[in-house]
């Protein structure tokens, strides 16, 4: 058995791009003394191979000998000086990046398959990534190189200097041990050290609650037992704050919720149910994986909304990539499983500028968190062939130590398809990934040296996902689903088989058979296995009669399925291992006995602080700052890393216009290519306003969402909205007080506006506490974070629109109702101003108004339609200009009478809610407006073709903007043109 | 109207699979969705089948390289059939990682005239990273180059929707590029400012010689609808066919 490395490095007369990369991130994170970086990657292979083998692999295979050359030497065992082409002693630096033991490696398992498969004796494989640095570089800035930029320690383990490696081997054999927790000796206080120090982070009353359970059985439970509980009654499984008792109280009234979400959130849903009667649209909501509506007589659609934030502080790359991985397992185990049809991102991040010297210990730079979570979105979505077709970034601080990122999926569900149901015989199959110490909690990341032989296998909260064993998993599973070979069907996300098999036996019963679990590499304990969140798995209900031509489909594909248990009628669960009982709970006890959570709430209005506006007459220069302040500016180069188009079904891309650059309100998606109907999706989020007024803030949102859609065509009448609340400790009653005023305006918006909620998720205890350089302990706290994502359909997206400006003599028009809104808006962010109330909406006005833009639209009247959000009406104006490549002459003097407001400033940037800027032909003008009689429709001027955008102000005479639009789109394009 | 059989070939993280067939099917097409594993335990299968497509997707998700695992598969474990399905009268297309595949394989640029390749012959050019380091998706004006390819019969020019990372044809030497001048060879170019990836002489499609193969990095199944034209908001439609779909509608035509 010999192991040797093969090492690619580009070859010498072509540029080194990765070499090039890390040079220009060393750089960029104040690594001033790396003046040179050369990268090469390499595989470390164990087995017997002939020297004519390894050539064959190395140039046959490995190496693409066009653009790169390879070098090959031997590690370990014989043969060594035969091939070995010693590299020449260098005094230049060279760090090596590898995966820790155990942490997926997906390309050294493809090379170890296919080189066994070409026949090769080949053992084992890993890979490597190396880099040489300048022999200059300061030790510090070598260091920093390796810990904050080429590797992560929670998934990689950096070896300066050659390599001296023995095996590859890893994993030892497990010898099965049952345990059991001796809780019925436990004072308090052991309960509570229990908790904590065995991550099941229970409060007491809980594990009080366990106590007493298992003294009734006259036993102690197993550790297994104890997860298990642990996992099922979890924030993160169980909501159990927003799904539990609120004394909610903000001084004007008092509120005692039975069920937060049951009375604001779902009852929005209820409401509109009871108004529609048999009209309602709405299949299935807030009880399956993912919300689900009707599309057309063949098809449902669905759409779920999840966050991975934590794992996505800790490892960028992987905690994106799995949250992507996550969500879109939802849909597919949704109803009998539905086909995934395009996917949306939101992420919150620090500023990317922040000096190096500001980074709290502990906390990666939101440059390198934010290029990481990019790429671990792109990477799944694009290989799952999966369009990501929407999305937004906003930037605060309070993001530095606890970034957000929501990751959503759309998909399509035939009718008839929406019910699953578990029969008591039925086999509990397991599907997709193996499973290994990924995602076990408390499972202690490995510092294993390579030399080391050690089993302490790496894993712990943070995964690498693998797209294309997805991808695998869904073109089996959705065969399967047709030809009727299973029964129900749901995804292992958090909690592992626990939680899946849980919930799909909550009403019959099951019994595991753990030693069946196909496991990545031996050595994993019976809890282990049960808990493990391995990615990639989706567990079945399968006849016995069924499982044969079942399995045999998964295989022929090279998915790997497995019996793992049966579902029973007992209404236990049960736990085996080597046909040993090691856990037996009732699924009552499990689902039902959790005691009630009971938290109080209380909300104070921070006081209104007046909003002085300082005095202009000129506001150029405002606006080219908020076109290039973060949130508004344009993200093309994230987009553009995105596949928007696979499957054929793109209408509204995400850029659009002239030079298709331009921002587009909502994307719009045909899901059959057979038909005409389309979906239109779009979000709306403003954590800015929510530091005024929660309420309004969700209000917002909401209106933001709705109007993003209805701006390209999407029937009002038509649109399902998704929650998603990312909030910060809410064992405080004000953070909680925040919330619950948060879901108050979800409920009344949802209701007026006819958009139901189908589907939502919580993430709190959004905090991060470092100790600063004082040696205070800090904590920060987001801000209340409310993503809200809006699905919407068009009948014909042959009668979609964009934003972008269309032709010259055009009419434009604003439809809606501007207030002095400025709180929390980009015009006071950008001139650092505070005060103001934040924008709020006119709940009987509004849907009346969409519906009217809706008909406008749908009537063929308008050419180009844009929302009004960030940076309001003069934001608008300048992107379709820009996007259109076509000025615009418009005067404020129609809106100074219509508005009754007189400063041009609030005229301009005033973010008031359900608001258009609206394109019309001279001919259909009129018509436009008696479509809208009676709503506010103001005349501002019309498109030009011209280089210019110029506004007059209420005087009708002063150009309070005057500004080449190509001077606006560069400020715009400018921030986060990171090519 | 003919109506050929297609083989759209897919393999572990294949994904254009659908639009793919779908777009053959709108030409009269009869398509058949195949997995890889199908066909490798019946090889004599491909000789039902008139079109080859391998369709746009990450195959093996490009682990090791673009198209590298994928390739390696058609050179090793489907050779023969493959040999008598190149030296016959029928087409075969590879799409964006489709054409990877082929390039890996050394079905192309070829053709059947070196296949299977000789062991001991390096490949001549390779489909590699893109300039900018990054998979990039944007839409790019290319014009037809005067080649022979079957599939490109009547177009000069054509806007496609790009979407890749590893799409930059790169060659071993000059005279590479000299042959398939000589040859006819090259297919499709970028208009030099739409380049997206730095490619050698802005290739970016290659045929064989004979024209019946096809490589192209472009996505024609992306624009087979006029709604998927990414100004079709600003000049209205008057058809809801797309450009991409000539080429189908070639490849079909050819069995006529």
């Amino acid at each position: 058995m010999m192991l040797l490395e093969i090492e690619i490095q580009p070859a010498a007369r072509l540029p080194d791009r990765e070499g090039a990369r890390v040079q220009a991130l060393c750089q960029a994170l104040g690594g001033t003394s790396i003046a040179v970086v050369r990268a090469a990657r390499s595989f470390l292979i164990e087995g017997d191979l002939t020297p004519a083998a390894i050539d064959q692999i190395a140039t046959g295979f490995l190496a693409d000998t066009v653009v790169e050359t390879c070098e090959v030497r031997v590690l370990h065992g014989a043969g060594a000086a035969s091939i070995a082409a010693a590299t020449a002693p260098t005094s230049q630096p060279l760090l090596n990046v590898l995966y820790k033991p155990g942490v997926t490696d997906n390309v050294a398992d493809s090379v170890r398959r296919e080189l066994i498969e070409r026949g090769h004796a080949v053992k084992a494989v890993r890979t490597c990534q190396k880099y040489w640095f300048n022999a200059d570089a300061t030790e510090a800035d070598l260091k920093r190189a390796a810990t904050k930029v080429l590797a992560n320690d929670a998934i990689q383990q950096v070896v300066w200097g050659t390599l001296e490696l023995e095996t590859l081997s890893l994993g030892s054999d497990y010898d099965f041990r049952l345990v059991s927790v001796a809780l019925g000796a436990m004072g308090d206080d052991r309960l509570q050290q229990l908790s904590r120090q065995g991550q099941l982070y229970l409060n007491l009353a809980e594990m009080q609650t366990i106590q007493r359970h298992f003294a009734s059985l006259g036993r102690d439970p197993t550790d297994v037992e104890l997860e298990t509980i642990a996992q099922t009654w979890s924030e993160h499984c169980s909501h159990k704050t927003l799904r539990g008792r609120v004394k909610y109280s903000d001084g004007q009234q008092e509120i005692q919720f039975e069920n937060l979400l049951k009375e604001t959130v779902f009852a929005a849903t209820a409401e509109i149910h009871r108004r529609l009667g048999a009209d309602d649209w709405c299949v299935s909501v807030f009880q399956d994986n993912a919300g689900v509506v009707t599309f057309d007589a063949a098809q449902h659609v669905c759409m779920k909304v999840e966050t991975h934030n934590h794992p996505s502080a800790l490892e960028p790359y992987g905690g994106a990539n799995t949250g992507l991985g996550g969500v879109i397992r939802d849909p597919m185990g949704t109803g009998l499983g539905a086909k995934p049809i395009c996917n949306t991102d939101v992420f919150c991040f620090a500023p990317p500028d922040l000096p190096f010297e500001r980074l709290p210990a502990g906390v990666l730079h939101p440059r390198v968190i934010a290029k990481g979570v990019v790429s671990g979105v792109r990477d799944y979505g694009n290989r799952m062939g999966i369009p990501t077709v929407n999305g937004a970034i906003f930037f605060d601080e309070r993001y530095l130590g606890n970034p957000l990122v929501y990751c959503g999926n759309v998909a399509m569900l035939p009718v008839g398809m929406e019910k699953k149901q578990v029969s008591p015989g039925e086999l509990i199959v397991a599907v997709g990934g193996r499973t290994g110490r990924d995602g076990i909690h408390g499972a202690t990341f490995s510092s294993a040296e390579l030399t080391h032989e050690s089993e302490n296998l790496s894993g712990g909260a943070v995964q690498i996902g693998n797209a294309i064993t997805e991808k695998m998993v869904e073109d089996v599973l959705l065969q399967a689903r047709d030809l009727g070979l299973y029964t129900a069907i749901t995804d292992c996300g958090a909690g592992g088989f626990s939680s899946a098999v849980g919930e799909m036996g909550a009403e019959t019963g099951a019994e595991v058979w753990l030693d069946k679990a196909p496991l990545k590499y031996s050595g994993l304990s019976y809890t282990e296995i049960w808990i493990s969140e391995a990615q990639e798995r989706m567990v079945l209900a399968v006849p016995p009669a069924r499982w044969d031509e079942f399995e045999q489909l998964c295989r022929s594909e090279g998915v790997e399925a497995t019996a793992i248990g049966r579902f029973t009628d007992t209404r236990q669960l049960v736990l085996n291992y080597q046909g040993t009982e090691v856990g037996r709970l009732s699924m009552e006890f499990l689902h039902d006995g959790r005691p009630p959570v009971v938290r109080d709430a209380v909300y104070q209005a921070p006081p209104v602080r007046e909003l002085v506006l300082p005095h202009r007459t000129r506001y150029n220069d405002d606006l080219v700052k908020i076109l290039g302040s973060l949130n508004v500016c344009s993200k093309e180069w994230v987009i553009r890393q995105y596949d928007h188009e696979v499957q054929g079904g793109s209408v509204v891309k995400p850029l659009v216009g002239l030079a298709n650059d331009g921002p587009s309100d909502a994307a719009v998606v045909r899901p059959d290519l057979k038909s005409q109907r389309g979906l239109v999706v779009s979000n709306g989020m403003n954590p800015r306003y929510g530091d005024l007024d929660p309420y309004w803030m969700a209000a917002s949102a909401i209106d933001e969402a709705v109007r993003n859609g209805v701006a390209v065509g999407a029937d009002p009448d038509r649109i399902a909205i998704l929650d998603n609340f990312c909030w910060g400790n809410t064992d405080r009653p004000e953070t909680l007080g925040s919330l619950v005023r948060a879901a108050l305006g979800c409920r009344d918006v949802a209701i007026a506006y006819g958009t139901p909620f189908i589907s939502g998720k919580d993430s709190l205890n959004n905090e991060f506490s470092h100790v600063d350089q004082q040696g205070q302990k800090q904590t920060v706290a987001i801000p209340p974070s409310l993503l809200i994502s809006a699905l919407g359909q068009i009948d014909d997206v042959r009668r979609a629109i964009t934003m972008d400006l269309k032709e010259a003599g055009n009419l434009l028009f604003l439809v809606g109702v501007t207030r002095d809104e400025l709180g929390g808006s980009h015009y006071a962010l950008v001139n650092g101003l505070d005060g103001g109330t934040a924008p709020i909406v006119d709940l009987e006005l509004a849907p009346i108004l969409f519906r009217a833009v809706h008909l406008a639209i749908d009537a063929g009247l308008v050419r180009s339609c844009h929302d009004l959000s960030e940076g309001g009406l003069a934001v608008a104006l300048a992107e379709m200009c820009f996007a259109g490549g076509l000025g615009a002459e418009v005067s404020l003097q129609a809106l100074k009478a219509d508005s009754g407001l007189d400063d041009d400033a609030v005229l301009l940037f005033s973010e008031s809610n359900t608001r258009f800027l609206v394109e019309v032909p001279v001919a259909a003008g009129s018509e436009f407006q008696e479509l809208l009689d009676g709503l506010l429709v103001t005349p501002l001027g019309t498109v030009v073709a011209s280089e210019t955008l110029v506004v007059l102000g209420n005087d009708g005479q002063t150009a309070v903007i005057e500004s080449s639009w190509a001077r606006l789109k560069q400020a715009w394009q400018q921030p986060l043109d990171w090519s | 109207m003919p109506t050929p059989r297609v083989l759209v070939l897919r393999a572990p993280g294949t994904n254009c699979d659908f639009e793919t067939a779908f777009a053959f099917d709108s030409c009269g097409a009869r398509s058949e969705r195949m997995h890889l594993f199908r066909l490798l335990e019946q090889p004599a299968r491909l000789d039902e089948f008139q079109i080859l497509c391998i369709p746009g997707g990450f195959s093996y998700g490009d682990d090791v390289g673009a198209g590298a695992i994928f390739g390696g598969q058609l050179e090793y474990r489907l050779g023969d059939a493959l040999h008598r399905f190149l030296i016959s009268d029928r087409l075969v297309l590879g799409i964006c990682n489709g054409f990877q595949v082929l390039m890996r394989a050394g079905i192309l640029p070829d053709g059947p005239e070196n296949w299977p390749r000789r062991a001991a012959t390096l490949p001549g050019a390779t489909l590699t990273w893109n300039d900018n380091g990054r998979y990039t998706a944007k839409w790019v004006r290319m014009r037809t180059a005067g080649s022979s390819s079957v599939f490109l019969k009547g177009i000069d020019d054509i806007y496609l929707p790009m979407a890749h990372g590893e799409g930059k044809i790169a060659i071993r030497d000059e005279q590479v590029l000299a042959r398939w001048h000589d040859r006819r060879q090259i297919a499709l170019q970028y208009l030099p400012e739409d380049n997206p990836n730095g490619s050698i002489a802005d290739i970016a499609g290659l045929c064989d010689p004979s024209g019946r193969v096809l490589g192209l990095m472009p996505h024609p199944e992306r624009h087979i609808f006029s709604t998927q034209h990414p100004h079709w908001t600003r000049n209205r439609p008057t058809t809801d066919e797309g450009a991409g779909l000539k080429l189908f509608r070639n490849a079909v035509e050819y069995f006529g």
